[in-house]
């Protein structure tokens, strides 16, 4: 049994359509016969080839937004969708910041829950069951989409493999964005991008983490500096960046960005159960700790039970006489 | 939305006041929560967490507190409230906040909230809300139990309002506020007029210690006590019967095996660099 229709919340940095849509969109065409993308903005016809390649048949997109965030007026257009007939059986979404504000403002509209942190979904019927993990990934929770109406779902990035299903370019069609009043009034007036080096986090095939047992933020350097070395990208636990020592971009955790890398170096990150749900689902684990009881350990491949000071500065050194 | 409609003819009128008259009024909402470090477990039989743990402020929550505090003193006048939805009537948490310098508190405590899923929480705020003349309402991004990360979102929902999630940044200049959101590649610049709700990201500011004078302070300081037909809610809108969502069932997820772990003796770097070696990393 599957479902009739699905719309996939489609997110997109310029004209490049993020990951974690494509992740989305390959788990919906098991779930549903029809799969389609809603879109807050006017550029989709530059993003309906690589959607239809992976399974998108219509992007539905808002047109200009001049500037407003996205989440108001998409959920508003969605909502007036389904109250017309036309909606899905569900609305799927990337735990993002859009994705949030969207499924937020969707659920008040209609009424319905949103299930959140979803790494799986299955179908019971015609009813959707998530799994959300908890306590650090040391348990799942199952949870079905209860009552009538539309199943709203907020997925955590890399859950799904995205995987193409050569598709052809997706129809581009127009999503009405209703009257917002004043709760459409937030609007964006400029953008500042920090770039940092090297590539990006939730993409590397190495990241190089550092938490509070560096001791200060200064330290942090080591991590960037093996990260550089080898050619990964610079991580960090939520500890440091609430101290301020690095920004939030680089937080590693449930709150911050999952990565699955092929290696993931923790150099002085004890592993608090935040912490893990972000990182554990990385191929190999190196874990560097001061303390033999830092739950790190118990996730990781090889574990070194020592002072990050001495530690890191002897594997920068021996990578750099290589 | 039954809330929104029944909030808003007070609402309107409280918070005209509230803008006109120059008073700031920043209402915060805190969640009381187990200790993060002692979280406890999912009780099997009831499939909610077992609070008999004692709870505290959520950590996030105390940035929001800051924030809220800090933009009162910016503006000369005005006040911070809490509101916070918890279980037996518990206050430890707001206790916490109240002696960081929030001026009162509303709890709305019932136990037909047990089950509550995140729009049914948004619900019960925004109606705690809407009595508390706000300038603006401030909330932590997510919680550190639940992280659903979407009640701020709602509780703007629900009345209608404007909102601001993953702020790190807020400045108030008249009717509009100016926030600096987190994006995953930087920051933007954002323009919204008040009265909003927005979401605060943790970080941002130094929550201050609450100080002998404001621990004892706070002892004083008026918390009311709410139940859900207090606020004009019905029971069966909150709780497991407002909920939208059932638990199936909660099971142990599949464990990582740990691999070696070694003590330092000053080579240990030596397996690092191997370990490298061999995944043809280096």
């Amino acid at each position: 049994m599957t479902l009739s229709k699905i719309w996939v919340l489609a997110e997109a940095d310029g004209d490049e359509v993020s990951s974690t849509t494509l992740e989305i969109l390959t788990k919906a065409r098991d779930l549903a016969d029809t799969v389609e993308c809603v879109y807050g903005g006017d550029n989709a016809d530059d993003l309906a080839e690589t959607l239809g390649e992976y399974g998108c048949e219509t992007v539905h997109q808002t047109g200009d937004l001049d500037g407003a965030l996205v989440g108001v007026p998409l959920a508003a257009a969605i909502a007036e969708a389904v109250e017309a007939g036309d909606g899905p059986d569900a609305v799927l979404a990337a735990t993002t910041y859009d994705g949030r504000d969207t499924t937020a403002r969707l659920s008040v509209k209609l009424d319905r829950t949103v299930l959140t942190n979803v790494v799986d979904i299955e179908l019971d019927g015609d009813e959707l069951v998530g799994t959300e993990p908890v306590f650090g990934g040391a348990t799942d929770v199952r949870t079905k989409i209860t009552g009538d109406g539309v199943a709203i779902l907020l997925v955590r990035p890399k859950s799904f493999a995205a995987e193409p299903c050569d598709g052809a370019e997706a129809d581009v069609e127009d999503l009405d964005v209703p009257d917002l009043g004043a709760a459409g009034g937030a609007v964006i007036t400029d953008r500042h991008v920090e770039e940092s080096e090297g590539p990006r986090l939730d993409e590397a095939a190495i990241v190089v983490a550092g938490g509070r047992g560096l001791g200060e933020a200064d330290k942090f350097e080591m991590v960037e500096n093996l990260a550089k070395v080898l050619s990964g990208a610079a991580g960090a636990s939520r500890a440091i960046v609430d101290a301020g020592w690095v920004p939030y971009s680089y937080q590693v955790g449930q709150t911050g960005k999952v990565v699955k890398p092929d290696v993931y170096i923790a150099a002085g990150i004890s592993g608090a159960t935040q912490h893990l749900v972000g990182m554990k689902g990385s191929k190999h684990i190196i874990a560097i700790n001061k303390d033999p009881e830092a739950p790190i350990f118990a996730v990781s491949d090889l574990g070194i039970v020592g002072d990050v000071h001495k530690v890191m500065p002897q594997i920068l050194e021996a990578l750099a006489s290589r | 939305m039954p809330l929104g409609e029944f909030g808003c003819p007070k609402l309107c009128e409280s918070l005209c006041h509230g803008v006109l008259s120059g008073l700031m009024n920043v209402v915060v909402c805190v969640k009381q929560i187990p200790d993060p470090a002692d979280p406890g477990a999912l009780d099997p039989d009831t499939k909610t967490l077992k609070r008999d743990v004692k709870l505290i402020l959520d950590e996030s929550d105390s940035y929001g507190v800051e924030m809220a505090l800090q933009l009162v003193d910016a503006a000369g006048e005005g006040e911070v409230r809490l509101v916070s939805m918890a279980p037996n009537s518990e206050r430890s948490g707001l206790s916490t906040a109240l002696a960081m310098g929030a001026a009162s508190a509303t709890l709305v405590s019932d136990e037909a909230l047990v089950g509550s899923d995140a729009l049914a929480t948004a619900k019960v705020l925004a109606a705690a809300i809407a009595d508390q003349d706000a300038t603006l309402v401030i909330a932590g991004s997510e919680s550190s139990d639940g992280y659903t990360g979407t009640v701020p979102t709602q509780i703007a929902g629900v009345l209608d309002w404007p909102s601001v999630t993953a702020a790190k940044a807020i400045e108030i200049e008249g009717d509009t506020v100016k926030i600096q959101r987190q994006t995953d590649s930087g920051y933007d610049d954002v323009e919204c007029p008040l009265p909003c709700v927005i979401s605060v990201t943790a970080g941002v500011v130094e929550p201050r210690y609450p100080s002998f004078k404001g621990i004892m302070a706070a002892k004083s300081k008026p918390v009311e006590e709410k139940t859900v037909a207090d606020l004009g809610l019905d029971a069966d809108q909150v709780g497991w019967a407002g909920a939208g969502q059932e638990i199936v069932d909660i099971a142990d997820a599949p464990q990582r095996e740990s691999g070696e772990v070694i003590e330092d003796d000053g080579e240990a770097y030596t397996k690092v660099i191997e370990f490298l070696e061999n995944l043809k990393v280096i």
